[in-house]
């Protein structure tokens, strides 16, 4: 539990894309933003689970393809009107790869 | 590197809005210095009126403290006016004997109210309605004296001779003129008003031309005199008979002035280094004295001193409201009207409501609301985008709730209750809207959205919502911006954008962001998919589509459920199809287990809950089979509806399944600004519903008639009937033609019907019916589907097919 897990290498995800980790908790989304940096969030929108691996990923932010709601990547919270978060998870990049903590 | 030196003489309104414009676009640029002879720092000038009517207190009215000029940067020199520009050794001398140097300067020096040159103007008492002075000048008195009288019966006049009423003075208006607001009422509207304002107290004498006004003895006015011999006591007299452009400083300093400051479309004077901007600007002709067309200019302005320079002013339509709390006034546009203009009255003397509307060739040109002005910004709205009203036109008076969008017919959002629910999709009420507004001081409908989700999702809601925010904005809505932007990441609107990608030949979306300078580095959701769609449609074969700006179902080629899962549809030609066919989508079924077949309202099958790992070996089995996308999921070429036709019927005069194949086959594949739909019916009886199609193909005996701009959603619309013709290939022609003209002139997301509402169908009409301009528009339709008709599920499966599956599994 908690240990960094080698993901993929880095042009598996381009920028402003997404990409699915199955994991035994359920699917986590990873994410390449616009800042350059790697998110990942637990990819059931806090609205009623829309996979947000799935929306278009502007800034640091997600908008959920099902309904819009528009999630911030670094804290998993919903901006705007809605309110609610999803889980985050750490991500980093060593050596071209990326690796995430669950 | 010094930076440039920018002067501003005037820290009003236009002058600090051209200033805030340029430092979102280009904070950098210039060391920035504005002159203003107020000793204040900038405020609303039109909240005046609440100020002086005790509904607002000055603090309540400013727009930039003095930390704002700080925090900027930029120099302010206020309580000093500049008292000379010196062009060639480009200083602004001010009035102590300073000077302010400019690379560039802004002239925004505004107007000053018009005082009426008659013995006695200059007593003691005697002012005119500008400034917080003016204000402060007008409170005291009404302190100190009892009768005040307000020369001019205009928007200005009217409602300072409200506030001061409201300050218990005894106030008469005296006006030049025999209606009350000329300049924006007619005869009709200026009676009522005048009786409901007499009504509260206010007294007239109209006509009457003031000719002297009458030393107390002591420096003070004490009375009036008119010319018709009458004399009314006065201790206070404020002067709104018109404003005048303050030229002075431009005049003396040798550049072209009129009645203002001459302009041209840039905002650019006569001396290339100064440019002008607000009340103080003649621009073709027209001098503004009304906030919204002056921040038009001043975003001109700033693109311009930016370094963009590619935006121009070119003039603008006004509205205006009357801010008199109780009266409900508006009028907008020319609403006398040209010889040849017709007018639509509704009149209600008991119930106080007066509405007019003036048409144009088809085009509504002008309108005057009194007592309900509910429908102001929808009459305004069509106004400036010159819609073609000839379709609603016997339902217009009675406002935008009586066209007919189902669900939400029937009453005006002012009269409905708190908990009426607004947004059926988010499940907004009214009482949330009007919250939001008041509490956190929104202005637009973007940030409604922004703030609330009304109107966020299928949009039908969004005339309520903006009669929400009219209602409950009252006078403040006109002065939001009047062309709505594309989204919140730019004030560029949908034509502006696109209009730049051509003209400047602007080839990728970083590139678009980039020139017309987004706010948001890489975008957001709305604007995204919108730029991808003009670059390709107007770069067919250049432009490389931008996958991580579609929306998951164009990117996935399948519609997202509510479970993560896809939909599926094949293409079905026409709506025929074959043992072979079905049994492929038979096995695909049984073989990826997928749960639910439907046959579709557009006469195919769709297979919903296809998982996403499983979408390219869907794809593939169904594309051994000859199957290719249906786009159920695009903004794209849909289906074709066809019927049995000649082939089987008894009455079908043409063979419209053939021709529903051919016709799809010519144009599938196709990105569109919305979903587009053709339906052929092989005789009038229309089996295949072609009259609330995008373009209906109806069979008769003598060849087809050719119908347009239909729709069967959410709200319904029926056809217009743009040709008959006598053959397939003319057909063809026509619809390849049509869908061409669509591409290039809709708004993302507009589909055919209201697009046709917008720009009329003469406009269609005219381009389609000239046959060198029909011809152009269907090759470069063909053109286009050179590139567009590429199966994208075999591409798919093909190139991309990783990304169907996870990245990774972890334990
Ligand atoms: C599958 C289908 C319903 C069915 O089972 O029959 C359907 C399903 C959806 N329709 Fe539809 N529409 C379907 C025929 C229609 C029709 C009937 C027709 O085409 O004759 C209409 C009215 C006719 C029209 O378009 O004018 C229709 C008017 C709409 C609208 C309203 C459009 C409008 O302009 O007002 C929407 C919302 C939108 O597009 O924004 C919509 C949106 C949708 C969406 C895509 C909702 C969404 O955004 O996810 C649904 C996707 C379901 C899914 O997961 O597959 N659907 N939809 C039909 C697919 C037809 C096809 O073979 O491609
Ligand atoms: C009471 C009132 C109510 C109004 N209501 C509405 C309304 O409801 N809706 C609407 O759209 N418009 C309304 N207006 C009009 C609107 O306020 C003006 O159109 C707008 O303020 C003009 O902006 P501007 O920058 O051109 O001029 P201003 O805002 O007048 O700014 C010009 C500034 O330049 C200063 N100045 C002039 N000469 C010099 C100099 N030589 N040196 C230094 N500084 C100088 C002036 O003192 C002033 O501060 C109203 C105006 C008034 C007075
Ligand atoms: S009407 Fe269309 S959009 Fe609405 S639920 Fe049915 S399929 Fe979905
Ligand atoms: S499930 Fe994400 S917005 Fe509704």
């Amino acid at each position: 539990m908690n240990n960094w897990k080698e993901i993929a290498p880095v042009e598996a995800i381009p920028p402003l894309s997404a990409r699915v980790v199955k994991s035994k908790d359920g699917d986590i989304a990873i994410f390449h933003a616009g800042d350059g940096n790697f998110y990942a969030l637990d990819n059931r929108c806090p609205h009623k689970g829309g996979p947000l691996s799935e929306g278009i990923v502007h800034d640091c932010r997600v908008t959920c393809p099902l309904h819009n709601w528009v999630l911030d990547l670094r804290t998993g919270a919903a901006t705007g009107a809605d309110e609610g978060a999803t889980r985050t998870f750490e991500v980093k990049v060593e050596n071209g790869k990326v690796w995430l903590r669950a | 590197m010094s930076k440039e030196r920018l002067a501003v003489i005037g820290n009003g309104m236009a002058g600090v809005r051209a200033v805030e414009e340029l430092l979102r676009i280009n904070p950098e640029k210039f060391a920035i210095t504005i002159i203003g002879d107020e000793p204040h720092g900038n405020y609303n000038r039109i909240l005046l009126s609440p100020v002086l009517a005790g509904e607002n207190t000055i603090d309540d009215i400013m727009l930039n403290p003095p930390g704002w000029y700080e925090e900027n940067g930029i120099e302010l020199i206020s309580g000093v006016a500049a008292a000379r520009i010196d062009r060639a050794g480009r200083k602004v001398e001010l009035a102590d004997g300073r000077a302010a140097p400019y690379d560039r300067l802004i002239i925004a020096t505004g107007s000053r109210p018009f005082i009426l040159p008659v013995p006695g103007h200059d007593l003691e008492g005697v002012i005119g309605f500008r400034d917080i002075a003016d204000v402060e000048a007008m409170l005291k008195a009404a302190r100190e004296y009892r009768h005040a009288v307000v020369i001019g019966g205009g928007l200005l006049g009217l409602e300072a001779a409200n506030g001061l009423m409201k300050n218990g003075m005894d106030v008469t208006v005296v006006h030049l003129m025999d209606t009350l607001m000329e300049r924006q009422l007619d005869k009709t509207a200026g009676a009522m008003l005048r009786a409901s304002l007499e009504e509260r107290g206010m007294k007239f004498l109209m006509p009457a031309e003031t000719t002297e006004l009458v030393d107390d003895g002591e420096g003070r006015v004490k009375a009036l005199r008119t010319k018709d011999g009458e004399e009314i006591p006065a201790d206070l007299v404020v002067m709104a008979a018109g404003i005048q452009p303050n030229t002075a400083l431009a005049r003396e300093a040798g550049i072209h002035c009129e009645r203002g400051i001459i302009v041209n479309d840039y905002m650019m004077t006569y001396d290339p280094r100064i440019y002008a901007v607000g009340e103080c600007v003649q621009h073709r002709g027209v001098c503004y004295g009304l906030v919204a067309p002056l921040y038009e200019q001043a975003r001109v302005l700033a693109n311009h001193l930016g370094g963009r320079g590619w935006m121009s002013y070119e003039g603008s339509v006004t509205s205006t409201k009357l801010k008199v709390t109780g009266i409900d006034l508006f009028s907008a546009g020319d609403f006398l009207g040209r010889p040849g203009a017709e007018e639509i009255v509704m009149r209600d003397d008991k119930g106080g409501v007066y509405k007019k509307l003036v048409i144009q060739d088809n085009r509504l040109a002008g309108a005057v609301l009194y007592g309900d002005t509910v429908d102001g910004s929808w009459y305004f709205q069509l106004i400036r985008e010159g819609a073609d009203v000839s379709e609603i036109r016997n339902r217009l008076i009675l406002g935008q709730a009586h066209l007919g969008d189902s669900g939400h017919g029937g009453d005006s959002a002012a009269d409905m209750p708190d908990d009426f629910e607004i947004c059926g999709c988010n499940g907004v009420t009214k009482g949330e809207i009007v919250r939001a507004i008041t509490e956190q001081g929104l202005f637009t409908l973007e940030d409604v959205r922004a703030v609330t989700k009304a109107s966020a999702s299928c949009g039908s809601c969004t005339g309520l919502v903006e009669q929400i925010l009219a209602s409950t904005l009252g006078g403040d809505y006109s002065a939001a911006p009047s062309e709505k932007p594309l989204c919140g990441c730019t004030d560029y609107t949908h034509d502006q954008v696109r209009k730049a990608i051509r003209e400047n030949g602007l080839k990728s979306i970083p590139d678009v962001m980039h020139f017309l300078e987004w706010r948001n580095p890489d975008g957001c959701a709305v604007c995204r998919p919108a730029l991808n769609y003009y670059l390709l449609c107007a770069w067919p074969g250049e432009y490389e589509d931008a996958r991580a700006s579609r929306f998951v179902n164009e990117r996935l080629h399948g519609n997202i459920q509510k479970d993560g899962t896809y939909s599926v549809v094949p293409r079905m030609w026409g709506g025929l199809t074959t043992p072979k066919e079905l049994r492929a989508i038979a096995d695909v079924v049984e073989k990826y287990d997928i749960p639910e077949m439907k046959v579709t309202g557009g006469q195919r099958i769709d297979l919903f809950g296809v998982k996403k790992e499983d979408l390219p070996a869907v794809w593939r089995d169904l594309n051994a089979a000859g199957m290719v996308s249906g786009h159920a999921y695009g903004k794209a070429l849909r289906t074709v509806k066809t019927c049995a036709g000649a082939n089987w019927c008894r009455m079908g005069t043409q063979d419209s399944t053939g021709l529903g194949v051919k016709l799809e086959k010519m144009t599938w594949g196709s990105w569109m600004p919305h979903k587009f739909k053709f339906g052929v019916s092989g005789c009038p009886r229309n089996c295949a519903e072609a009259t609330i199609k995008d373009f209906g193909v109806v069979c008769v005996d003598s060849g087809y008639e050719l119908h347009v701009g239909g729709n069967g959603g959410i709200k319904v619309r029926v056809t217009d009937l743009i040709a008959r013709v006598a053959t397939e290939d003319e057909v063809l022609e026509w619809a390849g033609a049509f869908i061409q003209l669509y591409r290039e002139e809709a708004r993302y997301g507009e589909r055919t019907a209201p697009w046709i509402e917008r720009v009329g169908l003469a406009f269609v009409k005219e381009r389609l019916e000239d046959e060198r301009r029909r011809k152009a528009l269907h090759e470069r339709f063909l053109f286009s589907q050179q590139f567009a008709q590429k199966d994208p599920w075999a591409r798919l499966a093909g190139e991309h097919e990783e990304e169907f599956q996870p990245v990774a599994e972890i334990a």
